[in-house]
């Protein structure tokens, strides 16, 4: 049998507390983060990704203590990105519990941080967050950038080169999140998952515009992805982790069950 | 009974999750170390790695811990679970880093999945083999005791163990090849896949680890 397809529920979180906004606009509190993982976790989730969206720096401590307080209770795989800037970032959070590291803008500013972090800590480890939106007219071949500060910034980076250069350069894994499709529960980007699905061969994580569970199949069926992301549908709980999975299971994708 | 673990430390990142997961199954002390007073006191040990094999292979040497492994495996015959790339080290031989010589506590050496890695069907496999695997144990050992066969568990690497003699072989998966999933010798248990990072599988056999006597 093969490997099965993950689940991941998300954890956006702010000074402490989870939310998740529509298109990071309109924040609604979701709850104590520790408690969420601790639910997740129980429900059987594959791993647990937590981003760090708080802005200011100061207030990052917080950020240290609830990973450590969440890697001594839950025992799936856990992600942490946000902010993460330079290998001392990385180390304090792999040492606080964290196993697997997100970098985002950080790798755009400076690709070579990716290389090192890989070299220094291991692929399995890092993971290369890629926000992009379509930036193509709608009868145009399609064409995907990568954006910052929320979907706000853009680079005039193209997605696909970019996946395949961070693949290169050591990340062990990408998590690619459509910034015109996050929070608005519209599903996936289909077509830019399947192209850089296509284009790597390390795992790619499916995120942003999760509404149903039939979005979270498609993820797999259509877009190619080998894990997929949700974080509104299981935190107000909507759906449990497990029934997203029955689902998943029900139209013959892989999970654990 | 309270059991108390030493997890060998070499500097290679985080303890914390295999410490706190111990901890969680039961185990009465865990120290984080690579001391050889500390080891000794223990009644069992873990000895765990993350990262690449050359830097765990030069870090396990400057601390001594390969002496102090020798010594927990062969004279004190404590019962040892090696996890990840702490199982690979004691290969006698990585592929990774452009070749690596390991501890040589098993014969046998560590291959990369591949570039281009395919299953049966010619299905392309991603590599790193990241996720949760079935595995399929090849014994009855205590460390397996009340792990459904073909359970689940959490692997991450992109070098896989192959032992010499494949008696060792205490469980497989199937990534394209049929791979080591864990292996066992004497008081040694060896797993490639995180028990600390698969929920209910893992921490049963964490615990097993706890109640192991050390023989199989």
């Amino acid at each position: 049998m093969a490997l099965a397809k993950r689940i991941i529920p998300c954890l956006d979180v702010d000074r402490g507390r989870v939310v998740k906004g529509v298109n990071f606009v309109g924040i609604r509190d979701a709850g104590d983060p520790v408690e969420i993982a601790r639910r997740y976790n129980e429900e059987g989730a594959d791993e647990i990704t937590f981003l760090d969206i708080t802005a200011s720096h100061e207030e990052r401590d917080t950020t240290v203590h609830t990973v450590e307080q969440i890697a001594c209770e839950v025992f799936i795989p856990l992600t942490v990105g946000g902010g993460i800037r330079s290998l001392q970032d990385i180390r304090t959070m792999l040492n606080a519990g964290a196993d697997k590291v997100s970098i985002n803008t950080a790798a755009i500013h400076e690709p070579e941080l990716v290389r090192d972090a890989a070299a220094r800590f291991g692929s399995q480890c890092i993971v290369v967050a890629i926000d992009v939106k379509r930036v193509s007219e709608p009868n145009d071949p399609p064409r995907y950038e990568l954006f910052t500060h929320g979907g706000r910034k853009p680079t005039g980076i193209e997605a696909v080169a970019w996946a395949r250069q961070m693949a290169d350069f050591g990340a062990g894994e990408l998590l690619l999140t459509s910034m015109d499709r996050d929070g608005t529960r519209d599903g996936f980007e289909l077509t830019i998952t399947k192209a850089i699905t296509d284009a790597v061969d390390i795992p790619v994580i499916a995120s942003g515009g999760v509404g149903s569970l039939q979005h979270l199949a498609e993820g797999v069926t259509l877009g190619g992805a080998d894990a997929v992301l949700a974080a509104s549908i299981f935190h107000f709980g909507e759906y449990s982790v497990g029934e997203a999975k029955a689902f998943m299971a029900d139209q013959g994708i892989i999970v654990r069950l | 009974m309270t059991q108390s673990v030493a997890v060998i430390d070499y500097g290679m990142g985080n303890l914390h999750s295999v410490a706190s997961a111990l901890k969680h199954v039961g185990a009465g002390e865990v120290i984080v170390s690579h001391e050889p007073d500390a080891i000794a006191a223990a009644s069992r040990v873990v000895f765990p790695g993350v990262g690449g094999i050359r830097d765990c292979m030069a870090a396990i040497r400057q601390l001594g811990c390969d002496r102090l492994l020798q010594q927990v495996l062969t004279v004190e015959k404590k019962p040892v679970l090696a996890i990840c790339v702490g199982m690979q080290a004691l290969m006698a031989r990585s592929e990774e880093n452009e070749g690596v010589e390991c501890l040589g506590t098993i014969p046998g050496e560590v291959r990369y999945f591949g570039d281009q890695h395919r299953d049966a069907n010619g299905e392309r496999l991603k590599v790193p083999h990241m996720g949760w695997n079935e595995v399929s144990p090849c014994e009855s050992h205590p460390l397996w005791q009340d792990i459904p066969p073909r359970s689940r568990f959490y692997f991450v690497h992109s070098y896989h163990v192959v032992p010499s003699d494949p008696s060792v072989v205490a469980g497989t998966f199937e990534y394209g090849v049929t791979g080591c999933a864990a292996l066992s010798q004497d008081n040694l248990f060896a797993t490639q896949f995180h028990p600390e990072k698969s929920h209910t599988a893992g921490l049963t056999l964490l615990k097993n680890f706890l109640n192991w006597d050390g023989k199989c």
